[in-house]
């Protein structure tokens, strides 16, 4: 090794460590700023030394394709609303995974220098990098509200599965040196993006967070494989740790849904979903006015505020907060129920209410209140849908059945803040909106809750 | 012999990833996927190599679109969770009624 080689292995080791010890700090909250400095620093120092890596050339592409990267990257960060981060994350995510793949394209149309071992390393990661882009970028749409809907058809897992064994087929050509097609590595790659987009199709916009996670997890391992192509060992070990952290927080993210990451994936939100959903739009939707909502509530003693992600993207939170703090004034008993996956992404609601200026002693988890909803007059909910949806205690037959919800429909009377009426994020009709005490109160959120504060001043 | 210290690293760097995140509250999930989601922007590093060490157009041109890739993802990565946790700091202090 010389010198040189020396510095740049010495600086790839010091980045490997500054990574787990900011991923360590990002897991608590106090610590969590400096987490991602000194993750950034890492960063810097890793990608500084690779311009004197031993025979780079093509400096000015290289640096080119990071300005141009850097720039869309960094300005569509900084603008997007908090509201949208998971789609945000799963973008970036996505381009991760793309470059995996990128890398593993050029190494393997190189492929003679490999040994077989590495090709094996390369088609995997590859694969795997491929199927995180095209996926992600399907999560992306779904979330942006660019792709509607979920496209779900009967022997969905018997096609990917024979999409993931046609990729694996022209792995084994590549393997082996065998010519029957034409140009098997072009193959091989197009047939995992196109898995990409059929494993992610199917599957509703209320997994998505889970999905993402996973997709995160996978472009971790699929940078990790890459690096032991290129003997990279920052790579290695930062995509080898956020690999099995990624897989770690998927877990726990499909256990905050009380679903399986088997059942998120394989099934989802099944074949069934077309029939129950006609099955459950019976009776009425009964609307109700602003004003007399605010009345109903400022008489009651107990109201159980259920905010869900559509309250966000109103940005309706500060406007609710008022009106339950006028209530407060008035002696009117006001809690807030937060359900885990509350804003997409657990957590992401209790930031956008503490944001808000919500106190943490208002918001309780849906184990917490959930026996409270019966004692309770009013349940505002606003902006959610699917986490009140009784159908996933009653209706085995319903995608959504066996979810942990907040138990809304249990309190005396139910108030609905909605724009419309269609169906929820995930496209199931929502039988809560059909009961004889609920009443729905349409409006955008914002506009809704300064109606609510303007009516009940005027008492 | 190779193969194995590879495979030690692999178990290694498994484990560390496991241990690190266990144990954190669900209010931190969102940032900490970012936040990992940054770290395999090290992508980059294999990228800048890969067109570094390119012959041809072809591997070139993947190796650009490589490049431009894994820097967004670096960089989308780390501003996207830079202001999640700044508001999540923000939140923190705000909380004392």
């Amino acid at each position: 090794m010389t010198n040189l080689e020396v510095i740049i292995q010495s600086a790839y080791v010091v980045a490997a460590i500054l990574f787990i010890l900011g991923l360590k700090r990002m897991s608590s909250p106090t610590t969590a700023r400096t987490g991602i400095i000194w993750a950034g620093v890492g960063m810097l120092l890793a990608t500084a030394v690779t311009f004197f890596y031993p025979g780079i050339e093509n400096l000015l592409l290289i640096l080119v394709a990071i300005l141009i990267g850097s720039i869309i990257a960094g300005i569509t960060a900084k603008k997007v609303e908090m509201t949208d981060m998971p789609q945000m994350i799963a973008l970036y995510n996505g381009m991760g995974g793309g470059a995996a793949a990128a890398i593993a394209a050029v190494e393997l149309f190189k492929g003679h220098q490999l040994q077989l071992s590495f090709v094996i390393l390369a088609l995997v990661g590859g694969v795997i990098g491929s199927i995180s882009f095209s996926g992600s970028l399907i999560a992306f749409g779904k979330l942006q509200g660019l792709i509607k809907g979920s496209f779900r058809f009967k022997g969905q897992n018997i096609l990917n599965l024979s999409i993931l064994l046609t990729a694996t087929i022209f792995s084994l050509f590549i393997v082996l040196g065998l010519n029957y097609v034409d140009n098997p590595i072009v193959l091989v790659f197009v047939v995992a993006l196109i898995l990409g987009v059929t494993m992610t199709l199917p599957i509703g916009g209320a997994d998505m967070p889970v999905v993402i996670s996973l997709y995160n997890a996978l472009t971790g391992l699929a940078v990790g494989l890459e690096g032991y192509v290129l003997q990279n060992y920052s790579m290695i070990i930062a995509g080898t740790v956020v690999g099995s952290a990624g897989t770690l927080l998927t877990q726990l993210m499909a256990k905050a849904m009380n679903r399986s990451l088997a059942n998120v994936l394989f099934s989802g939100f099944g074949d069934s979903s077309a029939l129950s959903s006609e099955e459950n739009t019976q009776g009425e939707m009964k609307p109700i006015e602003a004003n007399d909502a605010s009345i109903m509530m400022a008489f009651a003693q107990k109201v159980i505020v259920i905010p869900g992600y559509g309250m966000a993207v109103a940005q309706a939170q500060q406007k609710v907060w008022e009106y339950c703090q006028l209530l407060i004034d008035r002696g009117v008993d006001v809690k807030f129920a937060i359900h885990p996956v509350a804003g997409r992404m657990p957590g992401h609601m209790n930031v956008l209410l503490a944001e808000a200026g919500v106190p943490y002693d208002l918001i309780y988890d849906a184990d917490e209140i959930n026996q409270e909803f019966k004692s309770c007059d009013v349940a505002l909910v606003i902006g959610a849908n699917d986490v009140v949806n009784p159908v996933a205690r009653t209706d085995p037959s319903s995608p959504i059945y066996g979810m942990p919800i907040l138990d809304a429909d249990y309190s005396s009377n139910v108030i609905v803040v909605k724009r419309g009426q269609g169906a929820g994020f995930s496209g199931i009709e929502n039988s809560l909106f059909f009961l004889d005490n609920t009443r729905m109160l349409y409006g955008d959120g914002k506009d809704v809750a300064t109606d609510l504060v303007q009516s009940i001043k005027e008492l | 012999m190779e193969a194995f210290v590879a495979i030690y690293i692999f178990l290694l760097a498994a484990i560390t990833g496991y241990e690190v995140i266990s144990k954190v509250p669900a209010i931190l999930h969102t940032p900490l996927m970012s936040g990992s989601n940054f770290i395999h922007g090290v992508v980059l590093v294999g990228a800048i190599i890969a067109l570094g060490l390119a012959d041809n157009t072809l591997e070139k041109t993947i190796g650009f679109i490589g490049v431009l890739l894994a820097s967004g993802n670096a960089v989308g990565g780390y501003v996207v969770t830079e202001r999640m946790l700044e508001m999540f700091k923000s939140s923190k202090d705000n909380d004392k009624p």
